[in-house]
């Protein structure tokens, strides 16, 4: 079972926004959805390797900032015509907190 | 009401708190059962014959309103939320004074008492009884039909059942390859699930297709990634405790957590049958829809009229005009319905309409044209059309149903009539206008909601002069939107192309609605958020996009200023954080300087940052200042507070928003000046910047006509001149290069800096979101804008005014708000816990 990391609360984060935060070197988009869920990307766009945390998010997908990637919140894939994919973090939410799994290493 | 003894309240109250409705104690009470299309609509016809005379109760089996069963597949594909698809709201029921008992079905009528009995107890009395139960779906009672995980298609219940599943992915088997089969599994496949479509027929939707259009709908699906078995028949649904899989009869498996039973629909006649009513395939009814019994009406899909049974939408609507005039006394007999089917599966055009099963005496005529994915097949007997199957392109359709219909010899056409009307009318290829043009008063454009194309011109002609306008009124493509075309071809028939309000270009993939409409709205009806936008307008995703959100946000604070708070969440990423971001996601800071102007404490101000924040690069921009490149989003607030020390303001290089007011040396140092330009240029910037704008907005002033300061490429350019100013619009030196206009002279500096406010807040109100000044002024024409600002001096100083308002809010230097601490999460990354 890989450990969870509590990173903050939920709060910390407004509807419809995302903070990123830095565990083991890897850059972690967390984002906070209209519907209040939680999700965790890498913080890296496949396309361009904009950082997604910038991102305007609208359902659960967020817009690249650099280019207009439409990316999965679900999946970390790229939507629409783009092909593509960024990893997602597992995260959940216990008590208000949000708890990240440690990522795998991904090659830069 | 009183529903234990059907007596009516003394008055009855509106929302409003108006007395809406006096009693009257002689009118007659309709009980419908059936809370559905069939049910409402007949009530609708009744209202409007003679509403005076009847008050009504409806009985619902749902927890809901009206709503158009036949838009439940766009529901489930994402494409529509439940409100889009309500044909009543709560209001129509209040406004009628209409009792509605929902979640709460009829489950016994007693025709001697004259009452119905609900499923809670409650006994109703009816002077007329209208049953409307329409059908139920038809389960095939294989072992494991019961298991938890199989279900209908048949209303919204379902479909959340549906949405549930499909939130949890893996794969879903559609019993059934008719139309509401594919549609479930086309809006399944849509939500993630693996989708395999069992049917039992050699060929899909046989009832409506040959063999071919259904060979051509099945490529299609498999191409689009689902599995289409054909010649399945299903022996089994396994699972423990809870749907596994489906088992076929040949022995294959395939494992599924969903199981959807679309394989057809029975007419709901239980009711009926059990309280003695004549009933064979359907609840019997004569020509005005009464059954055996004088006080029962039915309607809908329940009953059956001269041995026929309908399970499309398209006869209820002469079914409930005949049960309606019939219930005023009025002869008008029902006569049975032809129907069409017209739909879109998975996106593909496919109509068909009447018998082309072919046979003897029948002649067919068919088009293939494979590249396109065009098929089309005319069934004739004894030169009429009996029979029309038409895949890929359905434009003619309702012409050839038409012809159909009205048993019309076509003899003469056959030799054109595969090419569509509008060529065999006029015999070349052809104003598609045409076949529109050509089409009878009587012909139905709008299947959804019954509507014929007299309605619809009569409509335009009572004022409806736009798509949407017509939609609000006669209904005509407010529905599934598969006739938009033919009504937007009616308004130009009728209004002329130029006369019709265009509309057709939306604002995003979000609404229907096109920037101006939205604008408009949000003025009219005072909206004051981003959500309330959403709701009022019927926005068709939870919480906008990337494009809609923006345009909104700037919109809000445009119609509202001080008033609406800025939303952060809506504003791209340089607006937010007030700094351009760059490809390796670092950002550049661009301080302002007034009309090109600095001075050593800044530039030290400048060298300080650039040292101690280790910035790459500095450059001197187009606009006449300096662009610090390389800063971390950490660092961003320590930069500002450095260059606030200063004196420096935000730049605002990052905004949709005024950006520089770039400037030449004017009449205080150059040999040629002819008036202050630089001096002005600064007094400009201090009047206008911090606006936030529709896109980016560039000013400069030129001393004289040499126009050093190239302003005649800007958004707004002054040029000098001896006996005054010459003031420029809608200049560009972006990817098109456009030179400005000439919007007017003037004479002082007074009149300058007017004309420039107005002509700004101008561009701020009308032009739309993410429009330069060259193409929105390309749009309304240079005459447009001069009419605004130069006709009447009060209008002019009017526009100027509001600008000085909204500027009185945006004139605080976001940097130094910052750097006093707000929004400081922007800038921060979370903190793990140790």
């Amino acid at each position: 079972m890989t450990p969870m990391i509590d990173i903050g609360p939920v709060d910390a984060i407004p509807l419809r926004g995302s903070r990123s935060v830095t565990l083991d070197g890897q850059n972690i988009a967390v984002f906070r959805t209209g519907d209040d869920r939680i999700f965790a990307l890498v913080n890296r766009c496949p396309h361009k390797h904009g950082p997604l945390s910038e991102g305007i998010i609208h359902g659960h997908a967020v817009a690249c900032p650099l280019h207009n990637w439409r990316i999965s919140l679900e999946t970390g894939e790229a939507l629409g015509a783009d092909k593509g994919c960024t990893p997602t973090v597992a995260v959940q939410v216990e008590a208000g907190r949000i708890l990240l799994a440690a990522p795998i290493r991904v090659a830069a | 009401m009183d529903l234990q003894t059907g007596l009516e309240p003394a008055l009855l109250v509106d929302g409003d708190g108006d007395l809406a409705l006096a009693t009257r104690p002689d009118r007659r009470h309709l009980v419908v059962i059936g809370n559905g299309m069939a049910g409402c609509r007949a009530v609708e016809e009744l209202l409007a014959r003679d509403g005076g005379n009847w008050r009504v109760t409806i009985f619902g089996a749902e927890p809901h309103v009206n709503y158009n069963r036949i838009m439940l597949s766009p529901v489930l594909a994402g494409e529509k939320s439940f409100d889009e698809i309500v044909i009543n709201p709560r209001d129509w029921y209040d406004d009628n004074a209409i009792d509605l008992v929902t979640s709460d079905p009829v489950i016994a009528i007693d025709r001697d008492a004259r009452t119905v009995i609900s499923r809670s107890g409650r006994t109703v009395g009816y002077d007329r009884l209208l049953i409307a139960t329409g059908s139920d779906p038809f389960i095939i009672p294989v072992p494991g039909h019961d298991l938890p995980g199989v279900i209908s298609f048949r209303d919204m219940n379902d479909v959340d059942t549906m949405l549930a599943a499909s939130a949890a992915g893996g794969s879903a088997v559609v019993i059934g390859g008719g139309l509401l089969g594919l549609e479930a599994a086309h809006g399944l496949a849509l939500r993630g699930m693996q989708v395999t479509v069992l049917h039992l027929m050699p060929t899909l939707m046989e009832r409506q297709l040959d063999e071919a259009a259904g060979w051509l709908l099945k490529s299609a699906l498999e191409a689009r990634g689902q599995v289409v078995l054909t010649g399945a028949d299903t022996a089994a649904i396994y699972g423990e405790g809870r749907v596994e899989g489906v088992r076929l009869k040949d022995g294959r498996e395939i494992p599924a957590s969903l199981v959807v039973m679309a394989v057809g629909i029975r007419p709901a006649v239980k009711l009926a049958r059990e309280c003695g009513l004549a009933v064979g395939r359907g609840i019997q009814v004569d020509d005005h829809m009464v059954t055996s019994d004088a006080n029962v009406l039915a309607v809908g899909e329940c009953v059956e009229h001269d041995g026929q049974v309908y399970g499309l939408v398209a006869p209820l609507w002469d079914m409930c005009r005949s049960l309606a005039d019939g219930l005023i006394g009025t002869t008008n007999p029902y006569r049975g319905s032809v129907t069409s089917t017209k739909l879109k599966v998975s996106g593909i055009d496919v109509f068909s309409a009447g018998d082309f099963s072919g046979g003897e005496g029948c002649e067919d005529i068919v088009l293939r044209d494979a590249a396109r994915g065009i098929y089309k097949r005319v069934v004739l007997r004894a030169d009429r059309v009996i029979g029309a199957v038409l895949y890929g392109d359905t434009a003619d359709g309702s012409w050839y149903f038409d012809l159909l219909k009205k048993g019309t010899d076509i003899a003469d056409l056959r030799d054109v009539l595969i090419y569509g009307q509008a060529f065999a009318a006029g015999g070349g290829p052809a104003d598609p206008s045409a076949a529109v043009a050509a089409l009878p008063a009587d012909a139905e454009i709008c299947g959804c909601n019954g509507v014929t194309k007299g309605q619809v011109v009569d409509c335009i002609e009572a004022g409806a002069a736009s798509l949407d306008a017509v939609r609000q009124t006669c209904k005509a493509s407010a529905s599934c939107g598969s006739c938009t075309g033919l009504v937007e071809t009616l308004l130009a028939l009728t209004l002329g192309a130029d006369a019709v309000e265009s509309g057709p270009k939306t604002m995003c993939g979000c609404t229907s609605f096109g920037h101006d409409d939205v604008r408009r709205e949000i003025v009219a009806q005072g909206m004051r958020s981003i959500p309330e936008v959403m709701q009022l307008l019927h926005w068709s995703t939870p919480d906008g996009c990337s494009s809609c959100r923006p345009a909104l946000n700037y919109y809000l604070l445009c119609a509202a200023p001080g008033e609406y708070r800025d939303d952060q969440q809506s504003r791209f990423v340089n607006e937010r954080l007030h700094a351009n971001i760059q490809k390796d996601g670092t950002y550049s800071v661009v301080p302002r300087m007034w009309g090109g102007l600095t001075n050593p404490r800044e530039l030290r101000a400048i060298a300080d940052v650039v040292e101690k924040y280790e910035a790459p690069m500095v450059k001197v921009t187009g606009g006449q200042r300096l662009d610090i490149f390389g800063i971390k989003k950490e660092d961003l607030t320590a930069v500002w507070a450095d260059l606030n020390a200063a004196g420096m303001v935000s730049g605002h290089a990052y905004g949709k928003a005024l950006r520089t007011v770039k400037t030449c040396v004017g009449s205080e140092w150059c040999r040629f000046g002819t008036q202050d330009s630089t001096g002005l240029g600064v007094t400009i910037e201090r009047l206008s910047w911090g606006s936030w704008m529709p896109h980016k907005f560039k000013i400069a002033v030129s001393g004289c006509p040499r126009n050093c300061a190239e302003a005649t490429i800007k958004d707004f350019g002054i040029i000098c001149v001896d006996s005054g100013y010459e003031l420029h619009v809608g200049g560009n030196g972006g990817i098109k290069v456009r030179v400005t206009d000439l919007l007017c002279k003037v004479t002082t500096e007074a009149e300058v800096l007017e004309h420039c406010a107005a002509f700004i807040q101008l561009y701020r109100e009308k032009a739309r979101y993410l429009e330069r000044t060259a193409p929105w002024i390309e749009r309304v024409g240079l005459g447009y804008i001069q009419d605004c600002l130069l006709t009447d001096p009060a209008e002019r100083v009017a526009l100027a005014e509001r600008f000085h308002h909204s500027q009185s809010f945006s004139q605080d230097d976001p940097w130094q708000q910052r750097v006093a601490g707000s929004d400081a999460d922007l800038h921060q990354q979370l903190e793990p816990a140790e």
